[in-house]
C-alpha cells in the first residue's frame, strides 16, 4: 500500500466527485443535494446540515478511495479505465443497494410505507434515486466514473 | 366528515376584480388569493420565477388552487391581527367555514425540519355543515406546461417540474384526474381540514406534517405580530399604516434585501388594454421614499438591508445605475409576451421581463443618494465603501445631468429633458454636499458638485418654470404638467408654501385631478386609471406645508376609501368605479400612504419632517452662499 499516494489521489478524486455532484445540482441534472442528504443524518438544521454534510462527504470519499486502492493493489493493476470500471460498479451499488436501504439507515428519512412522521420527514430517494430527478442516476454514474478514473490515474502501486 | 365523488372542471368563472385579491407571502415570494378561496397567482421559489398558478391572467390556462364551499356563499375576510395570515369566512345557507391561508416565513436558525417553500391552508367548519370542494390545477411556467402528477400514497401527491418538485399533503384523500388534484367533502361543526403545498429544488425534500399545522399557523402569526410590534408610528392612521407596512414587508426579498414593485405581472392599467407590465423587479426610483418610510416606522433592519442591496448589488453597473434590477442585482430578462396566457379580462399581452431595463432614467441617482442621505440623517453610518460608491454616483451625475432621458413614467418614446430627472440630479448633488458638510462623507469633488447643483437649479428655475401657466412643467420649456412635480418640495427644492409650488399645485389640480379628488399622473400618457401614489404625494405635499393639516387629513381619509376590504392598494384607481387597476398590491402606493401619514402626524405634533429639509428647503443657493 502506497499510503502517501492514496492520501493525495484520494483527496483529489474526492474533491472532483463532490464538485461534480454539487455541480450537477447547479446545472439542474438532479435535485439531489448530497451535503444536505448526509448532513441531516447529524442535524435537522438546514445550514449546518449542508456544512456538516460537505465535510462528511469529503471524509466518505477518502474512506471509499481506500477500497479502490485496495483493489488496485490486490490486482496489481492500476490505470484510469480500471478505476473508471470500479467507479461504475460503485455507482450501481449506491443507486440500488444504498438508496433502497437509505430510509432504514437515515434517522430523518421517511419511508413510502409509513409516510412522514415527527422524526422522519425527508423524502426517500426511491429506486435508483429517481425521486430526486430522473437524471440523478446519470450524474451519479458520471461522478463516480470520474472519481475512479482519477484514482486510477494518480495512484502509484506500492 | 363525508368525502364525495366529483368531477373536475377547469375554472371558467368570471375574473374577480383586482381588488378582490388578498396577498400572502414568505418574504421570498407571494401568492394572490381571491375572495372566492382561490389562489390564482403563485411563482415559486422567487417573485420572478415561473408561475404554477396564473389564473389571474387566464382562468382556463393559468392554473389555480381553490378551497371553497360548493354552494353559493357570502364572504368576509381579514388578516389575523398584526399579521399577513389571511382568514376568509364563507357563509352558506347550511353553515359557515373559516379558511386560513399563509406562507410560513422561513427561520433558518430553527432546529426543526420545515419545507423550503410552503403554503398552508386550513379550513374549519364553525357552524352547521358545509360542502367543500378542493381543486388544485397546476400549470407551470406561465401556463406553458402541464406537469405530471403522481400519487405517492402516504408521502403525498407529487407534481414534478423537472428541476423542482411540489408536494401536496392533505388531511383527506385527493383524487388525480385531468392533470388536476381534487376532492369534495362535507364538514360538520368543529371539523377541520388541513393542506400543505410545498416546493423545493433540493432533494431530499422535507415533507410537512399536517398535525403540526395548528402550531405552525400560530408560530407564523406570532412571527408577523412580533415584526409589527417594532413599529413606532402612533398616529391616527395606525391601522392603515401598519397594513401598508405589512404589505410592503411582503414585497421585500429577505435573502438580498431587495424590494420589488409588486408581486404580479401584467395586471392591466386599463381593462382590455395593453398597458400590462411585469413589476416583479426592483425599481431604484422607489428607493428614497421607501427608505424614509421604513426608517421612520422603526424598521431599521429592512432599511439597512435595502440600502446595502442598492449600494452593493448594483455594483456590476456602477457608477452607472440601471433603472431596475432583479432580486440579486442582475439585469432583468428581456421582455417577452406569453403565447399561452390571454391576460386579465382579455388584457393582452401578458409580458414577462421588462423592456424598461434598457431605458435611461437619471432620476435614479438622486433616489439612491437621497436614500443613503435619509439613512445618515436618521443616525445610520455610511461606511467607507458606501461613501466611495456614493461619490461615484456624484461624479457621474455631475457629468451627465444635462442628458435627455425617459423620465420617471417610462414612456416608450424618445428621451426628453424631464424636470423630475433634473430635480433628482440636483437632489443627488445637494445631498452629497450636505453629507460632506455633516462629516458623513469623506472625499468627493464637492466644489464641482456645488457648481453643477447650482447649474441644475438655475436650469430648473428658468426653463422648467412656465410663466404663462404660473407652474413648473414636466419638460424643460414645456407646456404640460405631471404629478411628479409635487416632489419638488419633498426633495427640498422648493418650499411647499412658496409662490411657485402653490401655482404648480393649482395647475396640477386643474389639469390632472378628478371630481373625486384623485390624480392622473401625466397629461401625455395614454388613457389609464388615476395613479394612486400621486394622490399620496399630494396629501404629503399638503402635510409638508402646501396646505392645512385638515386638507391633508381629509385627502388621506378620502384615499383610504379606495383600499380594498383588506387595506391593500393597487397601482392605479379607476376614476369611475373606484376599482384597483394595475399590478397588485403595489409597494410604491403603500409607501406613499405611509409617507403621507408620517408627514401629517409629524406636522401635527410639531416634529421635524424629512431629514434633509432644514439644510435644503430654501429657495436660494444655500451652498454657494455659504462658500462665498
Amino acid at each position: 500500500m502506497n499510503w502517501g499516494s492514496w492520501i493525495l489521489s484520494g483527496f483529489i478524486a474526492t474533491l472532483a466527485l463532490s464538485t461534480l455532484l454539487v455541480g450537477s445540482q447547479g446545472f439542474r441534472l438532479t435535485r439531489m443535494n448530497v451535503p444536505y442528504l448526509l448532513g441531516t443524518i447529524i442535524t435537522p438544521e438546514r445550514e449546518r446540515a449542508r456544512l456538516y454534510g460537505f465535510f462528511a462527504h469529503l471524509v466518505n470519499g477518502w474512506v471509499f478511495s481506500f477500497f479502490y486502492v485496495y483493489i488496485f493493489e490486490a490486482r496489481h493493476m492500476v490505470n484510469w479505465w480500471f478505476g473508471l470500471l470500479i467507479g461504475l460498479a460503485h455507482a450501481v451499488f449506491l443507486l440500488t443497494i444504498v438508496m433502497s436501504l437509505l430510509p432504514s439507515i437515515h434517522p430523518r428519512m421517511a419511508s413510502e410505507r409509513k409516510g412522514p412522521t415527527s422524526r422522519r420527514q425527508l423524502e426517500p430517494p426511491g429506486f435508483m434515486a429517481l425521486n430526486y430527478g430522473y437524471q440523478t442516476p446519470i450524474s451519479v454514474f458520471i461522478a463516480h466514473a470520474v472519481f475512479g478514473a482519477i484514482l486510477g490515474s494518480l495512484y502509484h502501486l506500492h | 366528515m363525508a368525502i364525495k365523488p366529483a368531477s373536475i372542471s377547469i375554472d371558467s368563472r368570471p375574473y374577480p376584480d383586482i381588488g378582490d385579491y388578498a396577498v400572502i407571502g414568505d418574504c421570498r415570494t407571494a401568492a394572490l388569493v381571491s375572495k372566492y378561496g382561490c389562489i390564482d397567482w403563485l411563482c415559486w421559489p422567487r417573485f420572478d420565477s415561473g408561475s404554477i398558478f396564473a389564473a389571474l391572467l387566464d382562468r382556463e390556462r393559468g392554473g389555480y388552487w381553490k378551497i371553497a364551499p360548493s354552494t353559493p356563499f357570502s364572504v368576509q375576510r381579514e388578516y389575523l391581527e398584526g399579521s399577513n395570515v389571511l382568514q376568509t369566512r364563507f357563509q352558506t345557507s347550511s353553515g359557515s367555514v373559516a379558511l386560513l391561508d399563509l406562507m410560513p416565513v422561513r427561520d433558518t436558525t430553527q432546529a426543526v425540519m420545515v419545507p423550503d417553500h410552503e403554503i398552508i391552508r386550513q379550513i374549519s367548519c364553525t357552524a352547521g355543515q358545509v360542502d367543500i370542494e378542493i381543486e388544485l390545477v397546476p400549470r407551470t411556467n406561465y401556463g406553458e406546461k402541464v406537469p405530471p402528477i403522481r400519487n405517492f400514497g402516504k408521502l403525498g401527491t407529487r407534481i414534478d417540474n423537472g428541476h423542482g418538485v411540489y408536494w401536496l399533503h392533505s388531511s383527506i384523500p385527493m383524487q388525480i384526474k385531468d392533470s388536476a388534484v381534487w376532492a369534495k367533502a362535507t364538514l360538520m361543526t368543529g371539523e377541520t381540514l388541513a393542506f400543505s403545498f410545498t416546493y423545493t429544488e433540493n432533494a431530499p425534500a422535507v415533507l410537512p406534517l399536517l398535525e403540526q399545522v395548528p402550531g405552525r399557523v400560530d408560530a407564523c402569526t406570532k412571527w408577523w405580530q412580533g415584526w409589527t410590534a417594532q413599529a413606532q408610528y402612533d398616529g391616527d392612521f395606525r391601522d392603515e399604516v401598519m397594513r401598508s407596512a405589512l404589505a410592503l414587508k411582503l414585497m421585500i426579498f429577505a435573502p438580498s434585501g431587495a424590494i420589488i414593485a409588486a408581486p404580479t405581472t401584467s395586471l392591466p392599467e386599463r381593462i382590455g388594454g395593453d398597458l400590462n407590465w411585469d413589476y416583479r423587479y426592483c425599481w431604484l426610483r422607489d428607493a428614497s421614499l421607501t427608505i424614509r418610510a421604513l426608517i421612520e416606522l422603526g424598521f431599521w433592519l429592512e432599511a439597512t438591508s435595502f440600502l446595502d442591496w442598492m449600494l452593493h448589488a448594483t455594483r456590476l453597473t456602477q457608477p452607472e445605475l440601471k433603472i431596475l434590477y432583479t432580486l440579486y442585482g442582475n439585469r432583468p430578462p428581456a421582455e417577452r409576451e406569453s403565447s399561452i396566457l390571454r391576460g386579465y379580462r382579455g388584457s393582452t399581452p401578458v409580458r414577462i421581463g421588462n423592456a424598461a431595463r434598457d431605458q435611461l432614467q437619471l432620476d435614479v441617482y438622486g433616489e439612491v443618494v437621497d436614500a443613503a442621505a435619509q439613512f445618515s440623517f436618521h443616525g445610520g453610518e455610511l461606511d467607507r465603501e458606501m461613501q466611495k460608491v456614493l461619490i461615484g454616483f456624484g461624479d457621474y451625475v455631475a457629468k451627465h445631468w444635462d442628458t435627455p432621458d425617459q423620465g420617471i413614467w417610462e414612456p416608450r418614446t424618445a428621451p426628453q429633458n424631464h424636470t423630475h430627472s433634473r430635480l433628482l440630479c440636483w437632489t443627488a448633488l445637494d445631498r452629497l454636499i450636505t453629507l460632506s458638510e455633516n462629516g458623513a462623507l469623506k472625499g468627493g469633488r464637492i466644489d464641482e458638485y456645488k457648481k453643477q447643483a447650482e447649474a441644475i437649479r438655475q436650469q430648473i428655475q428658468q426653463r422648467a418654470w412656465n410663466e404663462k401657466l404660473q407652474s413648473y412643467v414636466s419638460e424643460l420649456d414645456g407646456e404640460k404638467v405631471d404629478s411628479s412635480l409635487l416632489l419638488l418640495s419633498w426633495y427640498g427644492f422648493e418650499k411647499p408654501d412658496g409662490h411657485r409650488m402653490r401655482g404648480t399645485y393649482r395647475r396640477l389640480r386643474e389639469r390632472l385631478s378628478t371630481s373625486e379628488g384623485l390624480l392622473y399622473r401625466s397629461e401625455d400618457l395614454p388613457p389609464e386609471g388615476t395613479f394612486a401614489i400621486c394622490s399620496f404625494w399630494e396629501a404629503e405635499y399638503l402635510a409638508l406645508g402646501g396646505g392645512t393639516t385638515k386638507q391633508a387629513r381629509d385627502l388621506i381619509k378620502t384615499l383610504t376609501k379606495y383600499r380594498n376590504d383588506l387595506g391593500l392598494f393597487g397601482e392605479e384607481i379607476d376614476e369611475n368605479t373606484g376599482q384597483a387597476l394595475g399590478n397588485f398590491p403595489q409597494a410604491f402606493t403603500h409607501v406613499g400612504y405611509i409617507g403621507a401619514a408620517l408627514s401629517l402626524t409629524q406636522r401635527e405634533k410639531g416634529e421635524p419632517q424629512l431629514g434633509h429639509r432644514p439644510e435644503s428647503a430654501t429657495p436660494q443657493t444655500s451652498h454657494l452662499k455659504q462658500e462665498a
